[in-house]
């Protein structure tokens, strides 16, 4: 019995925007038949840009056609800018959470934006059998690494990008790549080593000042708020290279488990942010 | 309409019998010794297990009562029906099963496989049925087992195993065949001697025991090492203190499913019938996965194309009504049933294909109250799939 969410359920049971849009302005298409999920989405978009409505056809289990249903809501009224920045995990937050093996469901409402909004020419060009020609040689160009479900790099890179994935296991519940014969399993740990070794390259070619905005924009947004919860303060003192003073401040200056808060939690937050090693030393 | 509950997934695990926790509840209270104790307290729970391995004994028609081995579940069966075959003949290096074993047997030879035995997997055609040429093909001089289920688990599908013993023997005599006899307990008539079965194993939460009890029968021309090691139980063959409540349980039973075989080969297939039929005629988009091929009473499995099986589930349970899917979406794996890919049913219908499996329990009025309100929930599914162009296509051809 899997853990759907009060949402979920609704959007399963009562699908919003369902059908088809004969004169749609875009169409995107996601998954396939044989991977056992599907989804079309069908895009009208105004002279200004803005997405005034959209509409859904889903093959697939309750928690695709959830995600597909509330993603129509999400874009209606929005700017193209706006549907842009929409990701899997916005996909995943809006239904209150999806459990972790049905997170490609949400991928899969990402990715049919996606294809939608790439494929969006104003004259109102494309038709869907050429956009299934579109997608079939866009597949052949793009390196498959699953081929089960004919999952790309690319797929997996954006997966890994946008949620943070640091497993093999994760991104096959992100993206399904991976879950059937499993052969393509190595070739996935190499994905996410490269991403995370680009990452890492990319933190070092930072200039001095890129870095140390980088690491304080880590500590204000996501460290400083979750001790300020408990009446706690941190605050950046030094960086020197890779070793980051911080000095802990109101309740957790003192505190006989900042040593913990430390090493728990904040050098955790900064090595995951950062996507690489650091050392967090506390001065008085 | 609230609380309603229509149980159409028997072949899960079924209802314990009223009457099997009534014998249970006993051994549970003031009868709790232990049946190997020498004082007299101990008799009654010795005197049970005794009078229990003889009803299970009959159950399958073994020869003596010490061919009979109670174990905690079917995939223990199995586990050690499988290594204890193996162990003991521990220079024979090649296993046989088929490609729609469950996975307590699958798993186990895949298993085997990583250590160094050689394994053929049999096909089967498009009803499920297995392929006899390719296992008489298969058996070989170092053959030494066969393990073959006696029904599918997915789609009630029986094989003929007093054939599939003739063909084993009549290659190799010494090899063993082992039977997951797990779907049939309680659906079909089991006589081990009559079909030329070595091992069988049954679980008894299938038909109406509680989870948590099992039973392999081990002719006793046939030598296996134990898994368990400990305590002389089971005449050395499973240690451990026997779950004398749970047993006693079984062998209640098994009892009350052989006086109702004749009701479930009758009116169970009947209902399993009329619900078939009307799926069929009703829901143009429904296919039989099984065609004409020989079926436990109790079980349907139909496909529903272009549609996926998790969502026909999730509408069911709002209606109370439980059945089950051999979709990906369903197990949490992202492969849909290997079973239904063997039978090479079409991705179409693959992964929304649902089973439905009935007992004694199943009433006319919730198959009736199904065949009402299935086609709705079908409709609704159908109407959101991208696939209207070949939904349009199908209708016009099944018109």
């Amino acid at each position: 019995m899997w853990d759907y969410s009060e949402k979920v359920m609704d959007h399963y049971r009562n699908p919003r925007n369902v059908g088809a849009i004969d004169d749609a302005d875009a169409v995107g298409v996601a998954g396939s038949l044989t991977c056992g999920d599907q989804l079309k989405i069908y895009l009208k978009i105004d002279e200004n840009n803005i997405v005034t409505d959209a509409k859904f056809q889903t093959f697939g289990c309750g928690s695709a056609v959830a995600s597909s249903s509330i993603l129509t809501e999400m874009i209606i009224g929005k700017s193209l800018d706006e549907v842009k920045k929409i990701t899997n995990k916005d996909i995943a937050d809006e239904l209150g959470g999806l459990p972790p093996e049905k997170m490609h469901c949400s991928v899969m409402g990402y990715e049919a934006l996606e294809d939608a909004l790439k494929h969006y020419c104003p004259d109102g060009c494309v038709t869907i059998d050429e956009i299934y020609e579109h997608i079939n040689s866009e597949q052949k160009k793009e390196k498959i690494i699953c081929t089960c479900f004919q999952i790309s790099e690319n797929m997996i890179w954006d997966a890994i990008k946008q949620n943070g994935l640091k497993t093999v296991d994760e991104v096959t519940n992100y993206t399904k790549a991976g879950g059937a014969c499993g052969k393509c399993k190595s070739i996935i740990q190499d994905v996410i080593d490269t991403y995370y070794n680009k990452q890492k390259t990319e933190v070092e070619k930072l200039t001095p000042t890129q870095w140390i905005l980088k690491v304080n924009n880590v500590i204000e947004t996501q460290i400083s708020p979750e001790l300020q919860k408990d009446g706690g303060d941190i605050e950046l003192v030094d960086i020197k290279n890779k070793n980051i003073f911080v000095r802990l401040k109101g309740r957790c200056s003192g505190c006989k488990n900042s040593t913990m808060t430390l090493k728990n939690f904040a050098e955790k937050v900064l090595q995951d942010s950062l996507g690489t090693d650091i050392t967090l030393t506390e001065v008085q | 309409m609230a609380n309603k509950l229509i149980y159409l997934d028997n072949n899960a695990t079924t209802k314990v019998d009223e009457k099997v926790l009534e014998v249970m509840l006993p051994y549970l209270k003031e009868e709790y010794a232990n049946p190997s104790s020498i004082y007299s307290f101990s008799r009654k729970s010795s005197n049970a297990l005794k009078e229990a391995r003889g009803v299970i004994k009959d159950f399958v028609n073994a020869k003596d009562e010490k061919e009979i081995i109670f174990t905690s579940c079917g995939s223990e069966s199995a586990n050690l029906a499988i290594r204890g075959v193996l162990n003991y003949n521990k220079n024979k290096k090649h296993i046989i099963t088929s490609k729609v074993e469950h996975p307590c047997v699958l798993n186990v030879y895949q298993a085997l496989e990583k250590q160094g035995y050689n394994v053929d997997y049999i096909g089967v055609n498009a009803n499920g049925e297995l392929n006899l040429e390719e296992l008489d093909l298969a058996i070989k001089d170092d053959t030494a087992l066969v393990s073959i289920m006696w029904a599918n688990n997915e789609t009630g599908v029986i094989n003929p195993i007093g054939k599939i013993s003739e063909i084993i023997k009549s290659k190799n005599k010494d090899t063993k065949l082992f039977v997951d006899g797990v779907q049939v307990a309680g659906k079909i008539p089991i006589d081990v001697q009559a079909n030329g079965v070595d091992l069988l194993g049954i679980s008894g939460h299938k038909f109406h025991a509680p989870k948590g009890v099992g039973a392999l029968y081990v002719n006793s021309k046939t030598m296996i090492t134990p898994l368990i090691i400990g305590g002389h139980q089971e005449r050395g063959k499973r240690a451990g203190t026997e779950n004398v409540p749970y047993i006693v349980g079984m062998a209640e039973a098994a009892k009350l499913a052989q006086d109702s075989l004749h009701y479930e080969m009758t009116e169970v297939k009947r209902l399993r019938d009329k619900l078939e039929s009307n799926i069929l005629s009703k829901i143009y988009n429904a296919r039989l996965n099984t065609g004409v091929a020989n079926r436990v009473p109790n079980t349907t499995n139909i496909g529903f194309e272009y549609i996926e099986g998790e969502l026909i589930l999730l509408h069911l349970s709002d209606l109370g009504i439980c059945a089950s899917s051999g979709s990906a979406c369903t197990s949490g794996s992202l492969e849909p049933s290997h079973v239904l890919r063997a039978m090479n049913v079409p991705f179409t219908a693959i992964h929304g294909s649902i089973r439905w499996s009935l007992s004694r329990y199943t009433t006319e009025d919730e198959i009736d109250y199904v065949i009402d309100k299935l086609p709705s929930i079908i409709e609704k599914a159908t109407s959101i799939s991208p696939y209207q162009k070949e939904l349009q296509a199908l209708k016009d051809l099944r018109k």
